[in-house]
Formats: structure tokens, sequence, C-alpha cells
């Protein structure tokens, strides 16, 4: 067992989202009406064109927008009822998010980035230092724990967002183009460790142009179009190559 | 002209003021900060200085029309001749005399109803001076109703100085044959070189009549009259032409001049105080502004510079972009210090019958420029840096993750390992991110903070002045034994006879007061009127009987009242009198002479400051009725006054007296002064709260994509508003401690000032006003006025939306 061990029953649905919309101005919906079930373990990968609502899909499920319809359900939660404060405990307990440009504070240690989680959640420090240290450990970034993120490589950078973002045992993590801002090499690296997360156990949501990453380390892929469903190739594990092919 | 020869179109003429219209229209908070700001230092400003220079203008103007003395000098009657003081004019410095004048002190009874009074009313003594001519080469002295007095049974009264109009007739009661004058006119001398004028003849008619105590005035005009030193060399040329102790009192223009522009005068420090604490307070909030202004527009600068804009456009745009707030802030301070200075300077120029003042125009011209150039000068620093910036880089700016200088890095590392909520360490670690902003946010702060313990301090000091001010005014119950009311040391009689309403007898009345239930402890007082060695006119005495320390007046230096034989006055009597604590006074009164020792300078304002305190046996001594007119009591501890009254006016009933509680009414001027003050430290508190707000703004607008990550990580509204409150919270916090002992400070230099403004001395009292259960909520200050700026903006930071955030760059 990893320390992304999931919270959540394998079969129970992580994610639901039922007749989902989201308008913003008089413009056509970013999405429009989008019915998905997320289980847990699954690893879904959102692609899509620009402006296909990929990035509004994870902004609802992050509780970080709000949909004009229907029902965002994370976890059992209903997090499009939630308020500022229900939505950044929602965030801070229940899911872990990766970023294209990794978003870590500069002036902050990798060390104290990862804690920051734990920190705002308010874990006891023991548990958190110790919880730090694991996650360094198990990504490999321990000998750079006392490092700013200035002075890491791009895939360092990223795993330390992936080892804050699992702090808090998080029963999804959200991945918005994690290695959109990584060189191949990099990216690669990257790739691994979400197909290793993701073969531990836990759920994972990727938003992505990149289809290489998609058809690596995807159990399943939707593709947005226009801000509905055009396809989705199911929750089969087996299923991982059947979009990109 | 272009290039091309043609001009271009007129809208397209002027794209820099454009520019400053947009920067100042896209910030309205910091527009709104540099508006109040300049508006309170212009306001400020502008009353001390008007105040200073406005107040003394309708004293100069009339002592320029009319001649006015530099110095009135009285001389003993007995020890020099007058062909001697008139040989005083060759004296070293003298420019110009009028007189000898005979002077002989009396007292009058009206003798005819007036509207004011009616006939048979004893007047308080007066001294008459014996002038042919208003006019002259010293002292014109202008007639403000009816005409001089030229003949005998005349008589030309001072304005204001005795309630008897043009028309009432005084006899002179103490004179062989009571004889009797009648009022022929009001004049007015700028420096009140007398209370009353005829004839020489007639005066030389009273001299024989009132025998010892006539004297003689000289009025001298000085070469050199601009200072005390200047006058006091005359006065010592003078003293030195006449024989020895024949100079018994003098009067120095200067003198005259302080006591009435005093109470103008004693707004002027604290006003200059506020006036340079709001100018440094722009100062500082228009660095923070445009600095902020230019590391928030960045970008834009370098797409002006890429449209062609000069460096010296860039640097004119930003500067102007303060100039424009600022001047509209001077405008509106001009208009509300010139609102603020009418009621003050209408009270000075009634003084001398001139019109009500305003300040000079130069005035409102000179503080003005002065403050816009103070701004310019703020704002040229960071413009310059926005000049110099070089275009590329500046056009590039944002797109790369900005460092932090190490001290920010080693602040966050420490505080995330104090026993702290996350939140509230991120925040104490900020200010270090941004020393030099931070540097200037604590040092508004420090100013708000010091505004805030000097008005508290300022506060204090005059509640303890208003509550000193008057004299007998401990006790909680007065009780008047009677005999009539009338002006000051005036008793009123009937034309024939007895007094109208007989006084109660003083021992009955201590007897009563004595077994009444209730008393804790009283002292009695009678008032008089004398001359006394080395003051022009009457001095007004309040003689003490029984123990009287505990409602006595505040000692300034010496001691209160011991024994017969002494007197306690004011500063402003010393010095006119130009005497000290331990010299000993001469008092006179009908030809009965008596001395008295000072033993005490004390505080008080009650008669303008110069009446005398001594005891009862002095005025014994001078043959005056010394038997209390007033008895003010305190009672017991925990004694319902409202019982205690209703009993004592039961058994004064019989005695002839009246009991009731002791009111007192408040001066205008402290009222005046209280408002001025609460209102300028609301204005100084509200533009540092404001620089706050400003700084947390241009704070949370640079680092929103940390908020933005801070957020998506799971930090709630609360916990954003804690972290963004307690980035200036700990700022504010040392601010307030360091703006403590220095506000005490500004206010320790500034009360005595007061003080001199008004020629007296405060009591120890008035200025050691602080006590802890002061200086514990003052010292907390900076944080108040730290955290009430950064609220709002924190609850902006609370509600800023996470993905917009996480997008910006």
């Amino acid at each position: 067992m990893t320390p992304t061990a999931p919270a959540v029953a394998p079969t129970a649905p992580v994610i639901d989202l039922r007749g989902v919309s989201r308008r913003y101005g008089a413009g056509p919906p970013a999405l429009d009406d989008v019915t998905l079930s997320v289980r847990a373990g699954e690893a879904l990968a959102v692609v899509g064109p620009s402006g296909s609502g990929k990035s509004t899909l994870l902004n609802l499920v992050a509780g970080l927008d709000r949909p004009s319809a229907g029902s965002v359900t994370v976890g059992g939660v209903r997090v499009d009822e939630l308020n500022e404060t229900g939505s950044a405990r929602y965030r801070r307990d229940r899911i872990g998010m990766v970023f294209q440009f990794f978003h870590l504070l500069d002036d902050l240690t990798v060390h104290d980035n990862v804690l920051l989680p734990a920190q705002l959640a308010g874990m006891p420090r023991a548990e958190a230092r110790g919880r730090a240290a694991e996650l360094l450990r198990h990504l490999g970034i321990e000998r750079h724990a006392a490092a700013y993120p200035g002075l890491l490589s791009g895939g360092e950078r990223q795993r330390v967002a992936v080892a804050r973002a699992l702090m808090n045992r998080p029963v999804l993590l959200l991945a918005d183009e994690p290695t959109g801002a990584l060189d191949t090499a990099s990216g690669e690296q990257v790739r691994e460790l979400l197909t290793g997360l993701n073969a531990d156990g836990q759920t994972i949501v990727l938003v992505t142009h990149d289809l290489a990453l998609a058809r690596s380390c995807a159990t399943r892929t939707v593709e947005l179009v226009d801000g509905r469903v055009a396809r989705d190739s199911g929750n089969v594990p087996d299923h991982r190559q059947a979009m990109t092919s | 002209m272009s290039p091309t020869g043609l001009r271009p179109p007129t809208r397209l003429r002027s794209p820099l003021g454009r520019v400053v219209r947009a920067g100042v229209a896209r910030r309205r908070v910091q527009t709104a900060v540099m508006v109040l700001t300049t508006l309170m230092a212009v306001t400020a400003s502008v009353l001390a200085v008007g105040l200073l220079v406005a107040a003394r203008a309708p004293f100069d103007r009339a002592f320029a029309a009319q001649q006015g003395a530099h110095l009135t000098g009285q001389f003993d009657g007995t020890k020099v001749t007058a062909e001697r003081l008139a040989r005083t004019a060759d004296a070293a410095g003298v420019a110009a005399v009028a007189g000898p004048f005979r002077t002989v002190p009396v007292r009058a009874r009206t003798a005819s109803d007036s509207a004011v009074l009616p006939a048979g009313v004893d007047l308080p003594p007066f001294t008459v001076v014996g002038r042919a001519d208003p006019g002259g080469p010293v002292d014109r002295v202008r007639t403000v109703e009816g005409r001089w007095a030229t003949g005998p049974g005349e008589i030309v009264l001072a304005d204001g100085a005795l309630p008897a109009p043009v028309g009432a007739r005084l006899a002179l009661r103490t004179a062989p044959g009571a004889p009797t004058l009648t009022v022929v006119g009001i004049a007015r001398s700028v420096t009140g070189t007398a209370q009353a004028w005829v004839a020489p003849a007639q005066a030389e008619t009273l001299t024989a009549a009132e025998g010892t105590a006539a004297g003689y005035d000289m009025l001298y005009r000085f070469r050199q009259a601009e200072t005390d030193a200047d006058v006091a060399a005359g006065r010592a040329a003078i003293t030195a032409a006449v024989p020895r102790d024949a100079l018994s009192g003098s009067r120095s223009y200067l003198t005259v001049e302080q006591e009435r522009t005093a109470n103008a005068r004693a707004f002027v420090p604290f006003l200059a105080a506020f006036g340079v604490l709001g100018l440094l307070l722009s100062v500082l909030v228009v660095a923070i502004v445009i600095s902020g202004a230019v590391g928030a527009a960045t970008r834009r600068i370098g797409i002006l510079k890429a449209l062609g804009f000069i460096p010296a456009q860039v640097v004119r745009a930003y500067v102007g972009q303060a100039l424009l707030p600022a001047a509209v802030g001077c405008l509106l301070g001009l208009a509300l210090g010139n609102a603020l200075a009418v009621p003050v300077l209408g009270e000075v120029g009634e003084a001398f019958d001139a019109p009500v003042t305003t300040i000079p125009l130069w005035i409102d011209g000179v503080v003005p420029a002065g403050a816009l150039l103070l701004v310019a000068g703020a704002a040229l620093l960071p413009a310059l840096r926005a000049g110099r910036l070089r275009t590329v880089a500046a056009l590039g700016a944002g797109r790369t993750e900005g460092g932090r200088p190490g001290s920010a890095r080693s602040a966050r590392r420490l505080t995330g390992r104090l026993p702290l909520p996350r939140a509230v360490g991120l925040g104490l670690a900020d200010p270090f991110a941004r020393p030099a902003r931070s540097g200037t946010m604590a040092a508004a702060v420090a100013f708000g903070a010091v505004c805030v313990t000097f008005a508290v301090g300022l506060a204090l000091s005059l509640g303890v002045v208003q509550e000193g001010r008057m004299l007998n005014s401990a006790g909680s119950v007065v009780v008047q034994t009677g005999g009539g009311s009338g002006p000051p040391g005036a008793q009123v009689v009937h034309a024939g006879g007895e007094a109208e309403t007989p006084k109660a007898d003083p021992e009955k009345v201590a007897a009563v007061l004595r077994a009444q239930e209730g008393t804790g402890r009283f002292y009695g007082t009678a008032g008089a009127e004398v001359s006394v060695r080395g003051i022009t006119g009457a001095t007004a005495v309040v003689a003490y009987q029984g123990d009287s320390a505990w409602g006595a007046p505040r000692t300034v230096s010496g001691r209160w009242l011991g024994g017969p034989g002494e007197a306690v006055v004011t500063k402003r009597f010393l010095d006119a009198a130009g005497v000290a604590v331990g010299d000993t006074l001469r008092l006179t009164e009908g030809g009965r002479q008596a001395s008295v020792r000072i033993v005490g300078e004390a505080f008080f304002t009650e008669g303008e400051g110069m009446a005398l305190l001594t005891s009862t046996s002095t005025l014994a001594d001078l043959g005056l009725d010394a038997r209390p007119g007033r008895y003010d009591v305190q009672t017991e501890a925990g004694t319902d006054l409202a019982r205690y009254l209703g009993s004592l006016r039961g058994e004064l009933e019989g005695v002839g007296a009246v009991a009731q509680a002791s009111t007192e009414d408040s001066s205008s001027v402290i009222v005046a002064m209280d408002a001025l003050i609460g209102m300028l430290t609301l204005m100084l508190v509200a533009v540092a709260g404001l620089g706050v707000l400003n700084t947390v703004v241009l704070d949370t607008r640079e680092r929103v994509r940390d908020l933005g990550i801070l957020k998506a990580l799971g930090m709630t509204p609360r916990q954003t508003v804690a972290m963004v409150v307690t980035s200036v919270a700990g700022t504010g916090l040392l601010a307030g401690l360091v703006a403590v002992p220095a506000g005490v400070a500004l206010h320790h230099w500034i009360i005595p000032l007061m003080g001199d403004g008004v020629g007296m001395n405060l009591p120890t009292a008035a200025v050691s006003v602080y006590d802890p259960q002061h200086l514990i909520p003052l010292a907390l200050g900076g944080l108040a006025i730290a955290v009430a700026g950064g609220l709002l903006p924190a609850s902006w930071a609370a509600r800023t939306d996470t993905a917009t955030a996480l997008r910006s760059e």
C-alpha cells in the first residue's frame, strides 16, 4: 500500500455529475448537460480541444465554480451546494490538486510547501511532519526537502506539487495539464508517477491535451466537444487504450 | 508643432493628460486616500498658520492706526515730578511720548438709573486719567461713542471698563463733596492705557481729594520694540531716568497683544503639530500609492513606452496622478481651514472692534503650494523609477515568478515553526516580502497612533484645564450669604443708605454648616477689588477664610495660602506685575495699604487669570468687608446631595443665606479645541487606516496567485482574512508601541506651548495626564488602525475567485 490509499470503496462512485451545465453570460454554455460518474480507483482523462469545457469541468469538481444547472457530488458531498468555507474544507479534506504551472509558493521550502495543506487542516504537527517525510521519500524528492522550488527542475517541482496534493490523503486527485509545462523527460516521470498512484488505488481525474499521457495513465477517457461529452471510453480498466488508438 | 508641420487634432493633443486621468479614475481608493490626506494636512496647516498670523492682524492694525504705546508707565506721584517725567522723553531708545497724565484711583457709585444699572450701585474701584486730548503722538484714543471730556463734571469711560452708558452720572463717593461726573463718551485705547479719562483740571481736583495714591501715567513709543527684550531695554532706560522706585508699574504692548489674542494663540501649537503630522503622512501615503501604482503597472508603463512615451512623460504621468487628487484635497482643505478659522478669528476681531478677519490670502496660497510641492517630491522618486524602466523588461513583467528577498524566506521558515495556525504564520511573515513597503506602512500607522496618543493626551489635559480653570469649583454645594448683586467687586447699596439685601451673618452660616449632618468641610470666600502696585487698573481679590486647601486651584509652583499676609496668583499676573513667587505686593484701597507675599503660582483662568488670591485678613487690613459672601461645601462621602440641600436650605432660611448645588459651565474655547482635535484626529487616523488599506490592496493584488494557490489547497475565507489581517497586525502593533512614547513626548512638548500661548504655566496635572489605563489601550492603537485598515481588503481577498486567481500571472 502506498501513502495514497483511497478512502472510498473501490466500486463506489467518487464523482457523480448529473445534468451539469455552466453558462458564463449570454454566450454558448461552457458545459452543456453533462452527466458523468467516476468510480473509485479510476483514472479518468478528460480530453478535448481548447474551449471544450475541460477546465470548467475540473473547476466544478474541485468546488472552485458552481454549475448553472445540475448537481456535482464528490465522495457523497454535494459540492454545488457548499458555501465558500464548505468548499475550502472540501478541497482541503477530499481532493488534491496538481496544476500545469505547479503553483508552489516560491518562498516556502519544498518541505513547507508539502506541509501546507495539513497545516491548514490543523493536522497535529508530528503527524503532518511524518506524512510529509513519507511522501517526499515515496516520490523521491526527500533530498530537496530544504530547497526552494525555484532551484528544482520542472519534473521535480511537479513531484513536489503531487506530494502536496496527496498530503491530506484525498479521495480524488485532480490534475490540470500536469505535463503541460514539462520537457519530455520530466513529462515521462510525471506520467509514471500518476500511473503508479492510480495503480495503488488513487482515483484521478486528469485534464490534458497530452494524448500520450491520457493513453499511458488513464483507465478511462472522456472527450468533450463544445461542452458536451462527445465520447466516453467507459470505465473498464482494460479499456485504457480505446480512446487514443 | 509636429514634425509634419501640422498641429495634431485637439482630442489627440494630450495623451499624457488622458493617462493621468485614467490612472486616477482606475485607483479610486488610492485617489480618495490622497485627497483625504492632503485635505487634512492643508486644513490643519492653514488653521495653524492662519490663526498665528491672522489673530494678530486686528491688534496690529489698530496699534498702527492709533500709534499705540509700546509701554505704559505708572509713576508714584510722591517720588517724581511731572517735569522730571517729561524729560524721560530723552531717554535712550524713546521715539515719542505722551504725558505725563495725572492718575487718580477712585470709587464711584451710580447716581442715575440707566438701562444697565440702577442708581445707588457701588462700582469697583478704577483709575481716572487726566488727559486733555485723545490724539497726540502716542496712544490716539478713539472715541467710539459720545465725545471727549473737555470740562469739569465730565468723564469718558474706556469701552467695557464700567457698566455705565453715555449720559449716566457717577458720584465719586470718596471725594470731598462727592462730586458727580457725567459720562460724556466711551473711548478705546488699543493698549488699554486707562479705564476712564477726565479733563486735566478735573484730575487735579480729584488728586487733591484722594491724596497719596495719585500718580502719573507716561506713554512711550520706542525706536525698537519688536521683542520683549526691546521693550525691557526701553523700560530700563526710563527707570534709570527717574528716582528709585518712582516707576510703580508698567505694561508692555506685547503683554496686551498676548492677552487679547491668547485664545487664538492657544490653538496654534496643537494645530501646527497636526499640520506637520498631516504633511508627513501625506508624503508617506503619496509615496506608498505612487510606488504601488508603478509596481502594479509595470507592464502598462512598458506599453506606454513602446507606444512612444519618453521617460520624462512617464515621470510626469505618475507625478500627475499624485498631484491631481492632492490638488483636490488642497482646495477642500483650504475651504475647511478657512471656514473653521472664522469663529476663532471673529472672537479676536470683536475685541478690537475690527471686522471678522479671514485668513490672509498669501497663506491660502503658500500652504497648498507647499503641500503640493511635498506631494510632488514624494511622487517623484517612484515616478523616476517608472521613467527609467526598460521597455522590454517592463513589457515582460509578471511573466516570470518574482523572487523575494531572503528575509521573506527566513521569516516564512521561522513562522512555520511557531506554534501558530499556519494562516497566522504566513501573515506574520508577509511584511518581510516587501520590507520597504511595510516600513512605509508602519510609518503611516505610527503617525496615526502618534496622533491618537497626542489627541487623547490633549483631551485629558484640556479636561484638567476645564476642571481647574474656575476658582472654587471643587465643592458640591455653594451657600450664598446675600448682599445683592452687581459687577465684580461691587456692592448694591441704596442711594441713601444700607445694603438692599443685608448679608447673612457668616458666623451663623458657618455654625449651620458645621451642625448640618453630611457636611464634610467648607470654606468661605469674600470678593473685592483693589489697586495693586504694578498692575494697571483694579485687581479682583478673592479672599479665603477657613480650610480652603481642598478647594484651592492647582498650584504650579510654591504653595497654597498658609496664613495671613500671603497671596497666590497666576503666571499672567506675575508677568503683568513684573514680580515672582517670593516677592511682596503692595495693595492699596481708599488710602489704606497692605502687603502680601506671593507664596505660590496657581493655574486658573477665572477673571482672565488676573485675580489675586489671599486670606480675608488682607481685606480687613485694607478696611474692606472681609465677611465671606459665599461658602463652598464638600459633603461627606455617600451623602445624598438632594436631601442634604433640602435640609440645609431649611436651616439657612432663618439665617438669610441660600444653598444651591455647585454648577460649572464649560469654556467655549476648550469645547472648540476638543471638537477640532477630535475632527483632525479622526481624519488623520482615517488616512493612516486608508494607507494600510491601500498597502494591503496592493499586496493582495500582487499576491493574488499565491492566494489562489492557498485557497485551492483549502484555505477557508476565515483563514484568508486571518492571514491578511495578521500581515499588517504585527507591523501595526510594533508601530503602535513606538508611537506611544512619541505621542507622549509630542504632548509634553505642545501642552506647555499652549500654556505659553495664553500666558500661563499649566499645572503638572495638566501635563502628566497619561497613566497605565490610558497607555495600554493606546499602545494597541497602531494594531487597531492596522487591523481596521486591513479588514476590508482581507474580506476582498477572502472573496477572490480562486480559479481566476490561479490563472493570473
